[in-house]
């Protein structure tokens, strides 16, 4: 295996459209390292992205915030203004690994390993987040949600990656919240999760709501008619089983040693009321 | 294969080291430096037992690589005593027993040094989901739990 640090984000993207062999891309490690420890891959080229300028930095930007894709979760949870403004993606990003791993690992490197169960992705989709791809032909702006394909599988061309992640401004009265479900308090891979993104006018009615799912399909998942299924209420009890149901319809998971597919399917609904209640809460909204 | 030079600074000495580029940072410091305080337990970034300081931030050391610290400042286990004076954690660990076969100690003494660092008052509920990802199958954990807590009552009042 050969390790690079290029020089420039340029330099990187040729470097890895010319590589014949298999590439990886080093930031945080988390991911990459487990799976050349366990031999599940064997890269002939590491390429190490983490010095380019900009990598480590979260900016505000037209009211959002633009992250660096070498950000790490623990440097997420620290930066007040970013927590305060979307608490839904920092607890999810929160909930990966231990402290050791959050201190390295990144919600860029989450979102490419395309595991359907990653935690800080869902949070990522609600907010509408946007990854900026650098390639061998320049730069493009792709949605989160549209780059997990399948599992392990994303949607970048050979030579891309991402180096930023672009989480949009937001009014006031608008917030959102991140659920899982494990079968212990800590250090576990979700068996199913839902996050909730909402916004509210000055009376506490929801004008707009998306909900994701993860862990519960091939990829994580946007449910348009969850998010719809609230907007215009203040969460009442027919809103919520509107939420659930439609929650429930989305979910196309796989039975294994972590759940079934009943059971996967019903927490997703429960994560989706629970982190409604809470997004709601958070945005100001009194039920 | 080529081996490449790192230059980097271990509990405060400037250090050199040639490594493979796959070479994990524990196994640079273990079976290079002949620093073996921090230990291999699983190798892949659950159990904790290999845990040391890099730019200040507790990591898995397995989860490192040796390449990557090139101009980075890594602390471990080796350089927590002042002399021989030990850092009040790995004191007070001694004094209330808190480990049994000690493989886990080192990691558990660093992960916990960066905690109090960054909360040098925790609730005990604090100090277990910070310790999360160190594992010890001997204590039981209620003793490191009750050991880090005087510890940190101690340096509190230093």
């Amino acid at each position: 295996m050969r390790y690079v640090k290029p020089e420039s984000y340029e330099a990187a993207s040729a470097l890895l459209a010319a590589e014949d062999g298999i590439a990886r891309i080093l930031t945080g490690g988390t991911d990459v390292l487990v799976m050349l420890k366990a031999e599940m891959v064997e890269p002939d080229l590491m390429v190490d992205l983490k010095h380019l300028p900009g990598m480590h930095d979260i900016a505000a930007e037209d009211g959002g915030f633009r992250i660096g894709a070498a950000v790490s979760s623990a440097e997420l949870g620290e930066h007040a203004a970013l927590k305060a403004m979307w608490p839904g993606v920092v607890e999810g990003a929160e909930l990966i690994g231990s402290t050791q791993v959050q201190n390295r690992a990144t919600i860029v490197g989450n979102l490419c390993t395309a595991s359907p169960a990653a935690d800080s992705v869902p949070g990522l989709v609600t907010a509408n987040a946007v990854a900026w791809l650098h390639g061998p032909h320049g730069t493009r702006d792709v949605p989160v949600v549209e780059i997990p394909v399948s599992p392990g599988k994303t949607m970048l061309a050979k030579g891309e990656f991402i180096t930023s992640i672009y989480l949009p401004a937001r009014p006031v009265g608008a917030s959102d919240a991140y659920l899982r479900f494990i079968p212990r308090t800590e250090m576990d891979i979700a068996v199913s999760s839902a996050a909730v993104s909402l916004e509210l006018d000055a009376g506490g009615t929801i004008t707009a709501a998306r909900v994701a799912i993860g862990a519960v399909a091939p990829t994580v998942r946007l449910v348009a008619d969850a998010g719809a299924a609230i907007v215009g209420t203040k969460l009442d009890d027919d809103a919520i089983a509107a939420l659930i149901a439609a929650t429930e319809a989305a979910c196309s998971p796989i039975t294994d040693k972590r759940g079934t597919i009943e059971f996967r399917t019903k927490t997703a609904g429960v994560l989706a009321k629970r982190a409604a209640h809470i997004a709601y809460s958070r945005a100001g909204g009194k039920t | 294969m080529k081996m490449i030079p790192v230059e980097t600074t271990i509990n405060g000495d400037q250090t050199e080291f040639l490594c493979n580029a796959d070479e994990s940072l524990l196994d640079v410091l273990r079976d290079r430096l002949g620093l073996t305080g921090a230990k291999e337990g699983c190798g892949t970034g659950d159990c904790g037992a290999c845990s040391v300081m890099l730019n200040g931030r507790v990591v898995c050391s397995c989860l490192v690589l040796g390449v990557e610290t090139q101009g980075a400042e890594v602390e471990t286990i080796e350089g927590m005593a002042d002399g021989e004076t030990l850092h009040p954690l790995q004191r007070v660990f001694i004094e209330e027993a808190a480990l049994q076969c000690g493989i886990c100690t080192p990691g558990i003494l660093i992960a916990a040094k960066s905690l109090l660092a960054k909360n040098p008052d925790p609730t005990d509920t604090e100090v277990r989901y910070w310790l999360a990802g160190n594992l010890c199958r001997c204590t039981g954990y209620d003793k490191i739990i009750k050991a880090v807590q005087k510890a940190a009552a101690e340096m509190r009042a230093a």
